[in-house]
């Protein structure tokens, strides 16, 4: 009986749910941490969709899915995992996921799926997804691991969907496949405003990311060294 | 002929890293010095000779749709393409590892080199994007061993001339705010530019 209540004062008070400290997990992403532009992780199959805001904004959809849910996995079995081949059962889960995720689209909307082609098999090779599991979910408790994998996921989507809203109003002239720069243009009187095709190609992808990244490290004032 | 013209066309006109962003995570790491960026150069081009190929025989002999036919004729409508991101991903790690332990066996010097890149070419975008690739365009046996080689060849030439670059960098005043990742992604754009002059060359 006295071991029980001894056991029952040595246990902490349970943590709110949405505490000082896990709003931190969540936030800390979205600009001091963000994984694209602090910590360069998962450019890899992000630039490519980013021609248009449509396709970006599924591929972030996606993302955040694989992270939340791959995080949770694992966390539930970070104490059964055998730390060396956990490489290889992360990729089982993260591929299974981003399996589903690919079956989902092929089902139910498969114009997007042929246009964003290998790119949503690739997240199984983004970075961040594995670099999360890694550095946060193998040592950390199921429902931190979701915050985390949630607010990682978020850093990354406002990078790709920032990219996206610049690439498509300057390279094709619209904003969620609906024209912009044309009314624009009736209001100033002329007959249409040039949209510039470099926006389109990969190069436009670079340049606009390069930038970003400056304002975003100018306004933090992070410097690498 | 048609091999060779494949191959002019994956190096430089449907570059890896300037038309379809793959691999950008290491590109971007491992681009400060051009004797590591060579090693881990030569590692992709090996990788990549060696998955795309095996990829392929998996794909044609198991996972296509009615691929199984060679065990029995009864299998025709099997259709295991749902599986292709799993088993490509599982045959990319299992021959990065056997990769790793041939390579330090016979030879520790170049073990010693490539050691620590080889692990990490599991996870880089470009040689599961390779095979991914090669599935959906309907390669044949010897244009997927080409593609893989050469798209690896495509890879290398972007890292290293990245790495040349950024090594004049060190000694150019650069913004604060541009230091690193800034920077080098703008020089990826510029040498992007570059790259576009090769685009609409019909081979």
């Amino acid at each position: 009986m006295s071991a029980e209540t001894a056991a029952k004062t040595i246990k902490k008070p349970s943590e709110a749910l949405l505490s000082k400290r896990r709003k931190k997990i969540v936030s800390d992403p979205l600009v001091d941490n963000n994984p694209i532009t602090i910590q360069v992780l998962g450019i890899c199959s992000a630039l490519a969709v980013t021609t248009q805001l449509q396709p970006t904004l599924v591929m972030a959809l996606s993302v955040i899915f694989v992270m939340v849910m791959s995080n949770l996995a694992i966390s539930l079995m970070r104490n059964t995992i055998p730390s060396r081949i956990r490489i290889i059962a992360q990729l089982a889960v993260i591929a299974t996921l981003v399996t589903l995720v690919s079956e989902v689209l092929k089902a139910f909307s498969y114009d997007m799926y042929k246009q964003l082609s290998v790119f949503i098999g690739l997240i199984i090779t983004n970075c961040i997804v594995m670099g999360r599991l890694e550095a946060f979910a193998m040592g950390s408790k199921p429902y931190d691991s979701v915050l985390d994998g949630f607010g990682q996921a978020l850093g990354y989507s406002w990078i790709i969907l920032a990219v996206a809203f610049f690439r498509e109003i300057w390279g094709s002239g619209s904003f969620f496949g609906i024209p912009v720069l044309d009314p624009v243009a009736g209001w100033l009187g002329m007959n249409s405003l040039a949209t510039n095709g470099l926006m389109v190609t990969p190069v436009g992808a670079f340049m606009i990311l390069g930038l970003i990244i400056w304002v975003q490290r100018a306004m933090t004032k992070y410097v690498e060294q | 002929m048609e091999l060779i013209n494949l191959g002019i066309k994956s190096i430089f006109i449907e570059n890896m890293i300037f038309a379809y962003f793959l691999g950008m995570c290491s590109f971007l790491a491992v681009s400060k010095k051009v004797s590591t960026a060579i090693g881990l150069g030569a590692a992709v081009i090996f990788v990549l000779g060696l998955t795309v190929p095996l990829n392929w025989l998996l794909n044609e002999y198991i996972l296509r749709e009615g691929a199984l036919t060679w065990i029995s004729a009864d299998f025709e409508t099997i259709d295991l393409s749902f599986l292709q991101l799993i088993m490509f991903i599982a045959v990319i790690a299992a021959s990065v590892q056997l990769v790793e332990m041939v390579v330090e066996k016979f030879s520790p010097a170049l073990y010693g080199a490539l050691g620590i890149f080889l692990p990490l070419i599991a996870v880089n975008c470009a040689i599961l994007g390779g095979g991914l690739f090669m599935a959906q365009r309907d390669y044949t046996l010897p244009e997927a061993a080409v593609y893989g080689v050469s798209s690896g060849i495509g890879w290398l030439l972007a890292i290293v001339a990245l790495a040349a670059i950024r090594e004049r960098l060190k000694y150019s005043n650069v913004p604060d705010g541009l230091k690193g990742l800034g920077i080098t992604m703008l020089i990826t754009g510029l040498m992007g530019i570059a790259f576009m002059s090769f685009m609409g060359i019909e081979l």
